[in-house]
């Protein structure tokens, strides 16, 4: 398949991490951001190919996993109501909620239903005038585009019966946060490709120069994640912080501007809880009072929600890169995919899922 | 429909005041009737499923079918026997339909013991209100098979039941089969050396019934791989009759499939994933959803495991089975670790390949 293959020659990937072997002097705590990339990184057994000196912590660039609890309950009442038909990307259907799942409303008698994209959600309102028809928009900077544009649809539609459940978070915030706490680690980044392309990496500059700290913008594929790291590990060993671009055939500084302009003509930005992990300062997007209409939080009256997580579940250090998923005593014993206590462990994005589906056998886990 | 009753009724009503016509013989459509057991489910079994369902037993119409043992067994060797219902929306995908899906599944899964398939059973769950043009349809299609596998449909039954209660036609196909006595094939049987083998591109059913439904959100033309592999299984065991395993990975996929085997051998199966063969489309639409071929449906594939010495005799006979043309030896058999299936990957590195947890889900970003 062209412009994939290429990037998955096994040969490159060696010549690279030859070059990484070459450069390399001295430990390096590097952290993916984006949840996509730690899967890619142990579908591949990437992860097992590179110089011990490289010790990769995983980040909390897994949207499922970062969705409030108090805004997964949410969704769980929302959907219990008759004449609601909830959709949602299939991922949030089997994240635990305090009690119960989606999957469990649905199985209860519930309209939940799984969609590719937004737009199928506008196109499932139309066909039923009858029914309520919410959407769970959740996601990073990469779905915020398609969130939005399901709004603006609707509303050029004129639908009545058409709201979104919001949960959208942003990637810089939360970068900074990991890195203004006292317990990080993280000495460099490898930036999320995808996010990315929609935002550019012009809002990663002023974090670099702050934190001293290198930046490399990452493709996905074995050779992209290989070139990354090597930019990555020669930029620490030089002791400089600049933000580079390993995954040039997508992503440019500016970033796609005209998504950028309908993400802000709908959202802005808002204060927002990540599950783990807890609030962090203007990390997240709200629907504008102009779109207020659209707000299913608003349309739905749900009551007071009370959360109760997991006791056990270490989601909130894994998500921080301060523990692994095999460091927690509930992995794979406890908590399993099909058994999750915590969100990490369902999403395909999620840390402790990719442990648990790629690594479960390895020798190699401590 | 309606022009044949009013002849009819024409016919045997000669007197013009006379107002008791015939009741409608519903030749359209499947009614509550058609199950009852009477004259209307003899209709429907003269009309729709004994033209095409041809069989002494099934001609002799009693309420059991007597059959042989094939000449040359001298009642030797075993029985294989299998049973497995169908349930498929949408009942027509490109590549097949439920008919031959019944037919196909059941002959495979008699046949992964070593049996030469003999006789099946088919057992019809009908809504109220289903076409009988469908039906009728989905009879030939399961002659075709059955005629192409060469066994014969021995016994049926029919049920119907009200509208809602299905979702148009369920079937159940019982198959018999008979292994001679020199074969120990199974899943536990699977030893350390051996050279596992997969006979063709992987995938196609699972995609092809995903654009069926229209879920796929593009075109594809991919086809159901949907066949009978009870000859090419005979002519892998003419060349290597010393065969293992011999199992078709269908729900679940290889993945799931290669772990079954592994477990039940108390075996490691180390997988080659760049010796798997996949169709460029199916792998660019498993790439599209986040879905990864090794889990995905296949309904006309054959995973063989076999000693080392007996692998290229193998692989020969299944390249030159109609079904077998892409077959490729894709790993090996290890002793430890016990009960796990590894890949190495196409960049040369090694992980796990599990089994699926649930149902597989299309990835957000």
């Amino acid at each position: 398949m062209r412009y994939v293959d290429e990037f998955r020659d096994a040969k490159l990937v060696k010549g690279v991490l030859d070059e990484i072997r070459r450069t390399i002097t001295q430990p390096w705590t590097i952290m993916e951001i984006c949840g996509g990339q730690t899967h890619a990184f142990l579908q591949y057994g990437l992860d097992e190919m590179l110089p011990p000196e490289i010790e990769l912590v995983h980040g909390p660039g897994c949207p499922v996993c970062v969705t409030s609890l108090k805004l997964i309950d949410k969704a769980i009442a929302i959907a219990s109501q008759p004449d609601v038909i909830f959709t949602s990307f299939g991922d949030m259907l089997r994240v635990p909620g305090s009690e119960k799942d989606l999957f469990a409303v649905r199985a209860a008698g519930g309209q939940v239903k799984i969609v590719y994209s937004p737009l199928d959600a506008v196109k499932i309102a139309r066909q039923n005038p009858d029914k309520q028809v919410v959407f769970f928009a959740i996601g990073f900077e990469t779905t915020a585009l398609p969130n939005v544009m399901s709004v603006i649809q609707a509303q050029t539609l004129g639908l009545k019966n058409f709201s979104v459940l919001v949960s959208q978070v942003r990637v810089p915030p939360a970068m900074e946060a990991i890195l203004s706490s006292p317990a990080n680690r993280v000495q460099g980044f490898l930036s999320a490709g995808h996010v990315n392309a929609v935002m550019g990496y012009w809002e990663y500059l002023p974090l670099a120069e702050k934190y001293n700290l290198p930046i490399v913008v990452t493709g996905f594929e074995p050779l992209d994640l290989s070139r990354g790291l090597q930019m990555l590990v020669k930029q620490l060993e030089a002791g400089t912080h600049e933000v580079q671009n390993a995954y040039p055939r997508t992503v440019t500084k500016q970033g796609n501007l005209s998504a950028q302009k309908a993400i802000e003509r709908v959202f802005e930005p808002c204060d927002q809880q990540w599950r783990g992990i807890g609030m962090i300062p203007m990390s997240g997007w709200k629907l504008r009072q102009e779109y207020a209409t659209f707000d299913a939080e608003q349309r739905f009256d749900v009551g007071d929600i009370n959360t109760q997580e997991s006791e056990i579940c270490i989601a909130g250090e894994i998500l921080q890169g301060l523990k692994k998923p095999i460091e927690c005593p509930a992995f794979g014993t406890l908590c399993t995919p099909s058994n999750p206590l915590g969100a990490t462990m369902v999403s395909s994005e999620g840390a402790c899922a990719a442990y648990y589906r790629y690594g479960r056998a390895r020798t190699r886990q401590a | 429909m309606t022009t044949r009753n009013i002849k009819h009724e024409q016919q045997i009503s000669p007197f013009e005041t006379a107002s008791c016509p015939m009741p409608l013989r519903h030749n359209e459509q499947i009614v509550m009737g058609h199950g009852s057991g009477g004259k209307m489910t003899q209709d429907l079994i003269k009309n729709i499923f004994m033209p095409h369902l041809v069989s002494a037993p099934l001609a002799a119409a009693n309420d059991f079918a007597q059959v042989s043992l094939p000449a040359g067994s001298n009642l030797n060797g075993y029985l294989s026997i299998s049973t497995d219902s169908h349930a498929v929306a949408p009942l027509f995908f490109p590549g097949g339909d439920i008919g031959s899906l019944s037919i196909c599944g059941t002959v495979n899964d008699v046949s992964m013991s070593g049996a030469v398939p003999l006789y099946l059973t088919a057992a019809f769950i009908l809504e109220e209100g289903f076409d009988m043009d469908q039906l009728e349809r989905i009879v030939l299609s399961m002659q075709q098979s059955a005629e192409e596998a060469g066994v014969q449909i021995v016994a049926g039954d029919t049920k119907v039941v009200e509208k809602g209660n299905a979702d148009g036609v369920f079937i159940n196909t019982t198959g018999v089969g008979w292994v001679p006595t020199e074969h120990r094939i199974g899943g536990e049987q699977a030893r350390p050396g051996d050279v596992v083998l997969v006979s063709g591109d992987l995938g196609d059913h699972g995609i092809a019934v995903l654009g069926a439904r229209g879920d796929l959100g593009f075109e594809t033309d991919i086809q159901s791989d949907i066949a009978p592999l009870n000859h090419m299984i005979q002519a892998v065991l003419q060349a290597a009759p010393h065969t293992h395993v011999l199992r078709d990975p269908t729900r679940g996929g290889l993945a799931t499939t290669l772990n079954e085997i592994a477990v039940q051998s108390h075996t490691c199966i180390r997988l080659d994933e760049a010796a798997v063969p996949v169709k460029p489309a199916v792998r660019a639409a498993c790439e599209m959803l986040g879905f990864d071929p090794l889990y995905v449906a296949n309904e006309g594939k054959l995973i063989t495991i076999v000693p080392a010495n007996e692998a290229d005799a193998a692989l020969t006979a299944m390249q030159s089975s109609k079904y077998g043309e892409h077959a490729a030896i894709i790993g090996k058999v290890e002793a430890e670790p016990i009960d796990r299936v590894l890949l190495k990957t196409v960049i040369g590195g090694t992980r796990l390949l599990d089994v699926m947890a649930g149902e597989m889900l299309p990835r957000i970003c």
